[in-house]
């Protein structure tokens, strides 16, 4: 493999990021891409998955005590899969335990690791990987290289990309290896876990209505809330709407909150910083609605309203209320 | 009681940062520089241990330029009880391993700790990798995202929450332990905490005190390069309605209300 892939799993099954991180790995490397999967015990036939998805060979390590994320086994995992098969790159998706795992191991290795990139490329001239990522809070991108260490390692946003599509009687090889116990050591135990249902609906939402500071005070609220239930869309904010306490930040959208990629996006005073552009600027439709016309998110919208928002969404309530349920 | 090591860094205000459209940097001239905002978590975390076992002490340090003094005198205002800068040209261009390395170099340095609490990243690199890096060179325990941390008789304990689960570990130390906004806030330093804090010498470490190699920080002990700058440019070129009175409104929000229901492609 020329590619590693970083796959996760949460209850036996894998998780959407893994195969997100194939349909990165296909547009990079095609025909050279490994995946590692770390667990303990798979529902049958989840590894084919990865193979079906464009994986030519999958390393999985299964053990009980390899379910849930620990720094020390995992690291130790990456390094041996990294030593055995010399992948070039390792790519994982920056989800709490990607973006614990990954560096940790980087260190590991000596190597370098680029957090959060939105765009990967391999540079012709040279074969490296090219790393894009928003820096400054947001206000600049940087392209960046690591040209003398390995692996280049990068992580990507979860649901930056879509998902990458099964090929039926697609081949590949798996690797079903035994971790040696000397992994199985580490400062933390394990005491409970709970699960958390949190608004994955967000980040799954079909259509989302976002505010900005341009709500200009919480009492604003309730008609937003009105137009989201109108509409089946879930509530998103701005970092502004969040750091002031108007909403908590499980709504927070953008480089420091979730990245959504909604069919519908609609927002409501929010001013387009780069910061929160990053979070969204994949959704297939975009509504703003500003007073400013100069507010960045209207380059980004098909449909933009210079307009107060206090105007325009009663107004829009009134009339999808009088239109019946969409 | 325990030995507590807080990481802050200092950063500009990313809220008010402005740039250069013509280099594509950051304008520096009057712009405020802040402790890292999620650093002050990490802070009152620190405080609240100190606060449940006496004898714990907390030391502020932080890796920047001569005027991150600041940003330590904050925190000793705020009840840290020491600080330390790392200030040394050389090592300049750092990226997050070269980071964590000096980091690392710094604990040992005036360490041993027993714990090591930092903010889950700081707002201007946004990258939140030196925490784990630091972890994995030095040999430490780590936790990331913790929503609370417990002194127990052994070592800590920890709630960690995730996309599924919140998890409760155990963790012996040494440990570094990145916390989230869930701890809660620092609140304000006292009067007195302020005139402490201003009557106290930060003492400053270069790399060479630190036993620091050249060739490990710095540009030069730095895997990743910066290969180009730009502004992002992404437009798209949609329909735009201007509402200046009731008609336009009316108008606008027909347009509107077809949009979301999905009837109108812009």
């Amino acid at each position: 493999m020329k590619l590693c892939i970083i796959a996760e799993v949460y209850a036996h099954r894998l998780l959407p990021i893994s195969f997100e991180l194939l349909t990165r790995a296909l547009r990079l490397m095609p025909g050279q891409i490994g995946a590692l999967v770390l667990s303990d015990g798979l529902e049958t036939g989840e590894l084919d998955k990865l193979v079906a998805c464009g994986a030519d060979e999958v390393v999985s390590y299964e053990a009980s005590w390899l379910g849930t994320f620990r720094p020390e086994p995992y690291g130790a995992a990456l390094v041996e899969t990294v030593r055995q098969f010399q992948p070039e790159i390792v790519l994982g998706g920056a989800t709490s335990t990607g973006r614990s795992w990954l560096p940790y191991a980087a260190m590991l290795m000596r190597t370098g690791l680029t957090a959060d990139c939105t765009e990967l490329a391999i540079d012709q001239a040279t074969g490296l990987l090219l790393q894009t990522r928003p820096a400054i809070g947001g206000n600049i991108m940087a392209t960046i290289k690591t040209p003398n260490h390995r692996p280049q390692m990068a992580t990507v946003r979860p649901r930056s990309t879509p998902p990458a599509k099964p090929t039926p009687g697609r081949k590949g090889t798996i690797h079903r290896l035994a971790p040696p116990s000397e992994w199985n050591h580490s400062h933390s135990l394990l005491l409970s876990t709970v699960p958390v249902d949190e608004s994955q609906e967000l980040s799954a939402a079909k259509k989302v209505v976002v505010v900005g500071r341009g709500i200009k005070k919480p009492e604003n609220l309730p008609m937003v809330r009105e137009l989201a239930s109108l509409l089946g869309a879930a509530l998103g904010a701005t970092r502004e709407v969040v750091d002031r306490g108007w909403l908590p930040y499980s709504c927070q959208i953008g480089l420091s909150g979730r990245t959504v990629t909604p069919e519908l996006y609609i927002g409501l005073g929010v001013s387009g910083a780069i910061q929160h552009l990053a979070g969204m600027q994949t959704a297939k439709r975009i509504v703003a609605v500003n007073t400013d016309k100069e507010a960045q998110l209207f380059s980004l919208a098909d449909l933009a309203i210079v307009g107060n928002v206090m105007d325009v969404v009663p107004a829009l309530n009134a009339k999808l209320r009088q239109g019946g349920a969409l | 009681m325990m030995k507590i090591a807080l990481l802050i860094k200092q950063v500009p205000d990313t809220r008010t940062v402005r740039m250069d459209e013509k280099t594509g940097t950051v304008v520096r001239d009057g712009n405020e520089a802040i402790v890292n905002p999620l650093d002050l978590y990490a802070l009152k975390a620190a405080l609240d241990l100190k606060a449940a076992q006496p004898g714990t002490t907390v030391t502020a340090i932080s890796m920047g330029p001569p005027n991150a003094e600041k940003a330590l005198k904050e925190a000793l205002a705020l009840g840290a009880d020491d600080a330390l800068l790392i200030c040394d040209r050389a090592a300049a261009g750092s990226d997050t391993k070269a980071t964590a390395t000096i980091l690392t170099a710094a604990l040992n340095a005036s360490g041993p700790f027993d714990l090591v609490l930092t903010g889950e990243r700081a707002t201007d690199g946004d990258t939140g990798q030196v925490g784990p890096e630091i972890a994995a060179a030095a040999g430490f325990g780590l936790i990331t995202f913790a929503n609370s941390v417990t002194a127990t008789a052994g070592g800590i304990e920890v709630e960690r929450k995730t996309e599924n689960e919140v998890e409760r570990w155990k963790v012996e130390l040494p440990a570094l332990v990145s916390v989230t906004k869930a701890v809660g806030e620092v609140g304000l330093p006292t009067l007195k905490g302020k005139m402490v804090a201003r009557r106290r010498v930060v003492p400053v470490k270069n790399t060479t005190e630190l036993g620091l190699a050249p060739g490990n920080i710095g540009l030069e002990g730095s895997p990743t390069r910066v290969v180009r700058i730009f502004r992002p440019s992404i437009t798209r070129n949609g329909i735009k309605l201007q509402i200046f009175d009731e008609a336009s409104l009316e108008s606008a929000v027909d347009v509107l209300a077809s949009f979301v229901k999905g009837e109108e492609k812009a």
